[in-house]
Order: C-alpha cells, then sequence, then structure tokens
C-alpha cells in the first residue's frame, strides 16, 4: 500500500433529457493520511459531486460513475451497496455545508450522533451515549452531558456544525470529506470550527478533503490543492506552491476577483468575465477559454479547438495544470499579481 | 502595501456639509411573546440599541458584525420597512422614524435596497421588464409608454441585454438575477441605496462583477451606500468609512484605514484576526489568532456594562459595570471601549473613569460625567476628541 487514497479517471455522468451532464469528467488525486486536500472552484464545477462519489452517494441514483477510488487499495465503486453500508460514516464520513438542513430537527442532537455509531458498534445506547457525550466534548460544547439531550433548534450555527463534526468522527474515521463546512457561519465560528478540524486531524491522523469556494480557508488548511472547473482538474499541486505560483488563468482569476485585507483598497477588483458554461454542452477546447483573458497569447487558435492536457507546470513535477500558455509563470507576476 | 496611507478622502464631500443620512440613538425592540391564548409579552429582543451614525451624499458606510448583531435590522429601519421603537433617521433633514404609511411613498423614491438572496427576491412570475417597471408605474414617474425604454436602459446600466426584458428571474443566473435586483433599486434613480449583503450568496468570481459594478453605479450617480455584510474584506474594498456592530451597539465606528490598519476594539481586533486570508498564508502561513470564546449572547438579556464583556479578552470589573461609551478618539475615529488601544497595546487602566465621573470599578462618584463628554457622544464627528495614547482632550482644529 503506498497511498491511502487514489482517484483515478473519476467520471460521473448524469443522463437528462437536454444531454448528458458530465459533472465530474476525469478527475485524479492522491491523500495521504493526516493530510489536507482543498477542492476549490465555483459552483457547478463538480467538487461536491465528485466528493460525494467516494461516499458513494450516487448508488440509486441514474448518475453513471466510472474509474478508480482506491481507499487502503480497495476500489469503493466495485464494493456492493452492503459492504459500502459498511464503510460509510466507519472508514469515510462526511460533514456537510448547511448543518440545520443536514440534522434531522425531531430527533435529539444526541440520538442523531449515537445512531452513527449504533450501526457500526454493537454496544448497547447507555454506553453508544456515553461515546456520544465524550465526543462533544471533544468538539467543544459546553455542558455535553446536558446539551447531548437537546435539538437542533436549541443549538446555534456553530454549534451545529460542532455537533456535525462529533457525528462525522464519532466512528474514527480514516477520511473526512467537509464540504463547505464554514460557509454557513461568522468569521469568528469559521475560524474556531477551522481550528478545531485541524485539531482533531492531528490527534487521529485523519486524511481530509476540504471543499470549499473561500481561497482564504484553503490557504490556511491545505497541504494540497485541486482546482477545478467544469467537472475537470485544471490545476493540482501543493497549496503553497499553487498560492503564490499559480499557473493557470482560472486560478488567477480566482485569486484576483477576491479583495483581500492587505491590497489597496481603492484598487479595482479583476472579476473574472462572463460564467461558468453549461455542463450540457461545453465549448471545444479549453471549457474556460471563452472567459480566459490570456487567450491570445497561445498561438493559433489551439485554446477554442484542443482540450489541454493535465501536464507538469514550468516549475516542477509536483505541480500540474491544463493550460496551453508556454510561460505562465512569467505572465502571472508580469501582469496579473503586480 | 500602500494601505497604511490615509485613503479616500477625496472622494467624501468637505467636512460641514449635511450628511444625507443622520441616525441618533436608533433603537429596535422586537417583543417576545408568551406561549398560549393570551399572549402577554414577556421580554424583548434588543436588536437595535442606540446607534448613532452618518451617511454623506454619495458616501459609503460598512455595516459589519456577526450574525445576530443587528446589522440587517439597521438597514431595515433605514428603509422603514420596520418602525424604529425610539431614536431618529433624519434623510434629507426630515425625520422618517415616525412617518407613517402614505407618508412614506416619497421616502422609498430616494431610499432603496438591494437584497441578499437574488432568488427569493425577485417574484418568479413577473418578467424581468414588470419587475424593473414596477417602481416606475406605482411612483408614476414617467408616462407608460416610456417605461419599456428606461427598463432597457437600465438593464443596459447592469450589464444585462436590454433584449432580455420580457424574460423570466429563473432564465438567469445568479449574478445576473442580483443585477436585476440593482437595475430594480437604481430605477427611481435613490439617493440612498441600502445593500444588505449583496454579494454573499454569489460565487466568488461573480463577486467581484457585482462590487465593481456597484462602484461604477455610485460614481454614476452619485448615490450613498449603506453596505451590510460580514466579509470583512468585501466591506474594506467598497467603503471609505466603516462601523463595527456587536449585540445591537456600534462598538467601533471610523474611516477604512482606522480600523483595519489601526482598530482600537478588542472585538474588531478579533473580527479581523479571524479572517482566513490568502495573501498572509502566501507571506508566511497563519498569524496570530484572537480567539474568541463561545457565541454571541442572547439580545433578549444582553450582558451588563459592555456588552462584549463576555467575550473579550481584557474585560475587567469596570466592564460590568458601566458601559463604555462610544468615544470619539480620532478625526474620524469612536470606539466603545474601556480599555481602547492598538492590538497588543491595551492600556491596564480604564481610559474612561476620569470622562464618565466613575471609579475604576464603575462605582459613580461626585462630579458627575466630564462636560466634555457630550463632545463625544452624536451622530458625526467632533472637531474635538480624546487622545488615548496621552490622556487628554485634544483639540483637531489645525493640529492634525
Amino acid at each position: 500500500m503506498d497511498k491511502f487514497l487514489v482517484v483515478d479517471d473519476l467520471k460521473v455522468h448524469f443522463p437528462t433529457v437536454d444531454g448528458v451532464v458530465k459533472a465530474t469528467d476525469g478527475l485524479s488525486f492522491e491523500l495521504e493520511r493526516g493530510k489536507t486536500l482543498g477542492i476549490v472552484g465555483e459552483s457547478g464545477s463538480g467538487k461536491s459531486v465528485s466528493s460525494s462519489a467516494i461516499l458513494g452517494l450516487h448508488r440509486g441514483t441514474n448518475a453513471q460513475v466510472s474509474g478508480r477510488i482506491l481507499l487502503e487499495d480497495v476500489d469503493l465503486l466495485t464494493l456492493t451497496n452492503e459492504e459500502m453500508r459498511q464503510r460509510r460514516g466507519r472508514d469515510v464520513s462526511m460533514i456537510f455545508q448547511d448543518p440545520l438542513s443536514a440534522l434531522h430537527p425531531y430527533y435529539t442532537v444526541g440520538n442523531q450522533i449515537a445512531e452513527a455509531y449504533l450501526v457500526h458498534h454493537n454496544v448497547s445506547k447507555k454506553a453508544a451515549r456515553k461515546r456520544v457525550v465524550e465526543m462533544l466534548d471533544l468538539v467543544g460544547i459546553p455542558q455535553p452531558d446536558r446539551r447531548v439531550d437537546d435539538y437542533p433548534h436549541q443549538f446555534s450555527g456553530g454549534m451545529r456544525q460542532r455537533a456535525m463534526i462529533a457525528m462525522a468522527l464519532i466512528n474514527d474515521p480514516t477520511l473526512v470529506i467537509a464540504d463547505e463546512p464554514t460557509t454557513a457561519l461568522d468569521v469568528t465560528v469559521q475560524a474556531q470550527i477551522l481550528d478545531l478540524l485541524q485539531t482533531l486531524q492531528r490527534e487521529f491522523n485523519t486524511a481530509v478533503i476540504i471543499i470549499t469556494h473561500d481561497l482564504g480557508v484553503v490557504a490556511e488548511m491545505a497541504d494540497d490543492v485541486l482546482v477545478m472547473y467544469a467537472g475537470r482538474a485544471v490545476e493540482y499541486g501543493a497549496a503553497k506552491e499553487i498560492l503564490t505560483h499559480p499557473e493557470m488563468p482560472y486560478t488567477w482569476g480566482l485569486l484576483s476577483s477576491v479583495p483581500d485585507l492587505m491590497a489597496d483598497p481603492t484598487e479595482k477588483l479583476v472579476p473574472i468575465p462572463g460564467a461558468p458554461p453549461s455542463l450540457v454542452n461545453l465549448p471545444p477546447g479549453c471549457p474556460f477559454s471563452p472567459r480566459c483573458r490570456h487567450k491570445d497569447k497561445v498561438p493559433g487558435d489551439l485554446c477554442t479547438t484542443a482540450l489541454p492536457e493535465l501536464t507538469p507546470g514550468t516549475r516542477g513535477e509536483g505541480h500540474l495544470k491544463r493550460c496551453h500558455l508556454a510561460n505562465p509563470d512569467e505572465i502571472y507576476h508580469e501582469e496579473v499579481a503586480s | 502595501m500602500t494601505a497604511t496611507e490615509p485613503v479616500i478622502s477625496d472622494d467624501k464631500p468637505a467636512q460641514g456639509t449635511e450628511p444625507l443620512l443622520d441616525v441618533r440613538d436608533l433603537k429596535m425592540y422586537f417583543p417576545v411573546k408568551s406561549a398560549g391564548v393570551i399572549r402577554r409579552t414577556v421580554g424583548h429582543v434588543q436588536a437595535v440599541d442606540g446607534i448613532n451614525f452618518q451617511v454623506a451624499p454619495g458616501g459609503a458606510l460598512g455595516l459589519v458584525g456577526e450574525s445576530g448583531c443587528g446589522k440587517s435590522t439597521t438597514g431595515r429601519l433605514i428603509t422603514r420597512l420596520y418602525k424604529p421603537t425610539g431614536g431618529s433617521i433624519h434623510f434629507e433633514g426630515q425625520d422618517i422614524a415616525k412617518i407613517r404609511g402614505s407618508n412614506l411613498k416619497p421616502l422609498r423614491r430616494d431610499v432603496q435596497m438591494i437584497f441578499q438572496d437574488p432568488y427569493s427576491s425577485l417574484n418568479p412570475r413577473h418578467t424581468v421588464g414588470s419587475i424593473i417597471g414596477a417602481p416606475l408605474a406605482i411612483h408614476n414617474v414617467v408616462p407608460k409608454k416610456q417605461i419599456l425604454p428606461r427598463v432597457q436602459e437600465l438593464l443596459e446600466i447592469v450589464g444585462l441585454n436590454p433584449e432580455h426584458y420580457n424574460r423570466y428571474p429563473h432564465e438567469f443566473s445568479g449574478g445576473q438575477r442580483q443585477r436585476i435586483g440593482i437595475a430594480r433599486a437604481l430605477t427611481l434613480r435613490p439617493k440612498l441605496l441600502v445593500a444588505d449583503e449583496p454579494v454573499s450568496a454569489l460565487d466568488v468570481s461573480i463577486q467581484a462583477q457585482v462590487v465593481n459594478l456597484l462602484h461604477e453605479i455610485q460614481d454614476e450617480f452619485n448615490v450613498a451606500f449603506l453596505f451590510i455584510a460580514h466579509d470583512l474584506a468585501v466591506v474594506r474594498h467598497f467603503c471609505p468609512e466603516v462601523a463595527v456592530m456587536y449585540l445591537g451597539k456600534i462598538v467601533e465606528i471610523g474611516e477604512r484605514d482606522r480600523i483595519y490598519e489601526h482598530a482600537h476594539h478588542p472585538y474588531t481586533q478579533a473580527l479581523l484576526s479571524a479572517v482566513p486570508d490568502v495573501k498572509q498564508a502566501q507571506i508566511g502561513g497563519r498569524r496570530e489568532r484572537i480567539r474568541l470564546q463561545g457565541d454571541v449572547p442572547s439580545p433578549i438579556d444582553p450582558p451588563s456594562g459592555c456588552r462584549f464583556r463576555t467575550r473579550c479578552p481584557i474585560a475587567q470589573d469596570i466592564c460590568a459595570a458601566v458601559e463604555p461609551p462610544l468615544l470619539q478618539i480620532g478625526k474620524r475615529h469612536k470606539v466603545a471601549c474601556h480599555f481602547a488601544g492598538e492590538i497588543g497595546r491595551h492600556p491596564a487602566e480604564p481610559l474612561t473613569p476620569s470622562l464618565m465621573g466613575v471609579d475604576h470599578k464603575g462605582e459613580q462618584v461626585g462630579g458627575g460625567a466630564h462636560p466634555e463628554l457630550d463632545l463625544v457622544t452624536g451622530s458625526g464627528y467632533a472637531d474635538k476628541w480624546y487622545d488615548v495614547d496621552n490622556r487628554r482632550m485634544v483639540d483637531g482644529g489645525g493640529s492634525v
């Protein structure tokens, strides 16, 4: 066993009356234990669809999933539903974006977390409850032995997200997928939750996939970054490398369109023009080319005719990018970052 | 980094001009009713509790704070979607806090709102043309025949295809819908736009488009903004002046540079330190964070004295006893803290006792409040202020 999680050429297609929606189209990445991968992209770029494929959440829908998802050398896509059900929540678990809609309003928080534990462990309800209180304490809920009997509406937004984290971690999973875990939260609570995730990750040596559109969160949390556009990876590599030497104009766009606390506030933001393409009918060539400000720097009409391969960047093997530009690093530092 | 230099004083009108909006001691208490047949009022949610601020014509004030701090309620009070419990809202010199019924109609022309969620704020059964044209028809601004050309003109201003006036909202993407909402707010050429989280529901790449559009609109139509958002970086980008709210109160207000580079309130400092920032991480990992424990207390029963004291890292006895006044500490900078100071340089002794006539524990002592305290209340900025470092009043007339 060399790699803990290997996703290889993952495709998730949804046939619809309008045509096949290629939500994820040939995605590959790897992740080791104790490391964090940040997946970034706009809504509809396939970030959530790819990660729910890892959990096997597309089973029973009309989605066509192909490729390989190797978790500790076992291909999750070849497992039967029952085998997948045993792993889901125990080996792989998920933290959802909106804790209010992910928690059931009719059951107490304690019951819902205990359910996740009882499914995978043959223990008494009393023991499960003890374990739940332990977990609530671990994620920083005050007076856990009392709050365990509260209903979700009695929790604040930050506490609900903590409860979600407790639920996701109660079976000591080896892989946690956090789908926009802090998007619905205030910055102060976001800081608390991100700190908590990092502490727990160190303690349990968990592998974490964090899906977000906030590059700031990625910068703080992730070891590796995968930038997705229209169902494909467009840039992939170590977080520090990608954030300081991005080689794909879409990543440039993401970086320059968010104001930050250190930039000159009078400077105009540089948005990415246009809107993401329809996944049914992708533009020919590079799907980003209609919105790309730099396609005239590529000779001929390569950008609109040929889909660039995911190739090593100009700065080495560890940095993959999907772009025809020959000298992206120079262009970025001369024209975009300055 | 150029941001440490004083910024944006040129796009603000000269001192002394009348503010467009002057809010004084504004309060909004929502009654909490008991269960049962006789629904007695058992308490009040003090959503907004005595806030003061001004917005200059063509200016932009940002309101930031955590959810539940009252920033959206403030926006709805200014647009008079709510009737305030107390205080005054002077818009162009007229108090609009108490007017009612049809008298509000002229106000609606001058104050418009951009909503957060572009999906729920547009009627799905109306075409874009009728959504944007409705204000024109209601206020009889132009004859019916001219409504369509005006609508198309507005669509063009916000960057949409004017030919799309007969489409329905569902045919547009989130960013485009927000543009429709902006066009609708602009229809009557308002003087003040209340933008309640105008970009937080949008994708990052689209956010920048909308922020730039709002900038263009401000330049072109000289419209003033009350910009409500929780994203500190967006507010910093858009607003030359920023107010930080906590639990219904303004805890710090001032020019952008004062708030972001020289914050004196521990809450502002904590908020700023919590923002994940790409550039920071590029330079050298994450910076020191001020951790705030727990959640915002309930506004039904807020803490005594300073409302932030329950989560404040530097709170002392006086904070529970006396509420700190919103003290002017610079030319355009006010802060409500007994221990106001830049990060890491909060004074050991409270600043306020001599001004308020209390001792260091917050007990009343003889003499009462200092007469000069009058200078530091009110909605605008005075020429004199309290110098935090030297602990005395200074006259800013020429010495700054």
